[in-house]
């Protein structure tokens, strides 16, 4: 649905564009191109790494490690799973959905959705080609430790109410 | 034909690497391989709107525009553009640093490609919906009301911790980036 939102948009100024000037619509075109071309390689090494980790890590693996009553340990590979791997929002919040059935908590499910959507170990090397070293290390256990932060709460608001 | 074999050395390396575990252990070979035929579909299907846009934004939109919204002085208001503007998109966030790199370029705060790489990571809207349904209300609203004004903090202390000089050279490097 968002997809097709967004395909929408892009059609339709591509068209208000090309009317408005011929040359301009083309330039765009090409940095378009220039720009996916540019990080390519970074992105086919991401995709086949996460075809391999996720191969190994599946959700039945991942609810084993952090089932019921794991508590902050659980928390914290919560987290770690989440940091390194890199699944679609439509496919992780369906299985977070599964693994919260089969038995963790709220606040394992929120350190590991947190992560998941802030860190992610595999595209550091994409993200250094346009960051630098020291800023995406840096911003990336940022997000790591404030995902701790967003469990505790989500942990603290889901319970009480 | 030199450089580009050096520039996808460590994509030939994996793949190696999953045809040598392919041979040694073929299921699991074979779940890796689909994974990955899956993600690639994924990329392909969500993955040209971002670049056309970030193309058309390149070449339409003049970069005194982008500093009045979002550069030095934009204040609240390039706050919150940097917020929806990341938050309406769509796609992994690798799609959010050729966009990043864009807006650098047309001269929009470091602070705010910082807020829009955190709302682009976390706080999409079309995800929203999927969150809720599958998580319910509470979840998802805790979520987004913790992570908005934390996005923003911590844009605010990164960008604290690099000095000018680190600062000035990931926008040198942007503007080499998509050339």
């Amino acid at each position: 649905m968002s997809t097709l939102i967004l395909y929408s948009i892009t059609i339709l100024l591509l068209i208000l564009s090309f009317i408005k000037d011929k040359k301009k619509t083309k330039m765009s075109l090409k940095k378009a191109w220039k720009a996916f071309e540019n990080i390519l390689p970074e992105f086919l090494v991401v995709i086949l790494f996460v075809g391999v980790l996720l191969a190994v890590l599946n959700p039945e693996t991942i609810s084993k490690v952090i089932g019921s009553d794991s508590g902050w340990i659980g928390v914290i590979l919560a987290a770690v799973v989440g940091a390194v791997t890199l699944i679609p929002g439509f496919v992780a919040f369906p299985t977070a959905a599964l693994i919260l059935k089969s038995g963790a908590g709220y606040m394992q499910i929120g350190a590991f959705i947190s992560t998941l959507m802030m860190v992610g170990v595999v595209t550091i090397p994409v993200e250094m080609k346009y960051f630098g070293k020291k800023l995406t290390v840096l911003r990336n256990l940022f997000a790591f430790i404030f995902s701790f932060f967003v469990a505790y709460i989500i942990g603290l608001v889901v319970h009480s109410i | 034909m030199k450089a580009t074999l050096k520039r996808y050395r460590a994509f030939i390396t994996v793949a190696l690497i999953i045809i040598i575990l392919t041979i040694l252990n073929k299921q699991l070979g074979f779940k890796a391989l689909n994974i990955a035929a899956y993600s690639f579909k994924e990329m392909l299907l969500v993955i040209p709107p971002v670049f056309v846009l970030l193309g058309l934004l390149d070449v339409w939109v003049p970069r005194e525009t982008m500093i009045k919204y979002m550069g030095e002085g934009s204040g609240l208001k390039g706050i919150v553009l940097s917020i929806l503007i990341g938050s309406a998109a769509a796609g992994p966030l690798y799609g959010a640093f050729p966009v990043a790199a864009v807006f650098m370029k047309k001269g929009v705060k470091f602070n705010n490609v910082l807020i829009f790489i955190g709302a682009w990571s976390t706080t999409k809207i079309p995800m929203l919906l999927f969150e809720i349904s599958s998580l319910g209300g509470k979840f998802a609203f805790t979520r987004l009301l913790v992570d908005i004004p934390g996005i923003v903090i911590m844009a605010y202390i990164l960008s604290k911790l690099l000095s000018k000089d680190e600062i000035e050279e990931i926008y040198k490097d942007a503007e080499l980036i998509n050339k």
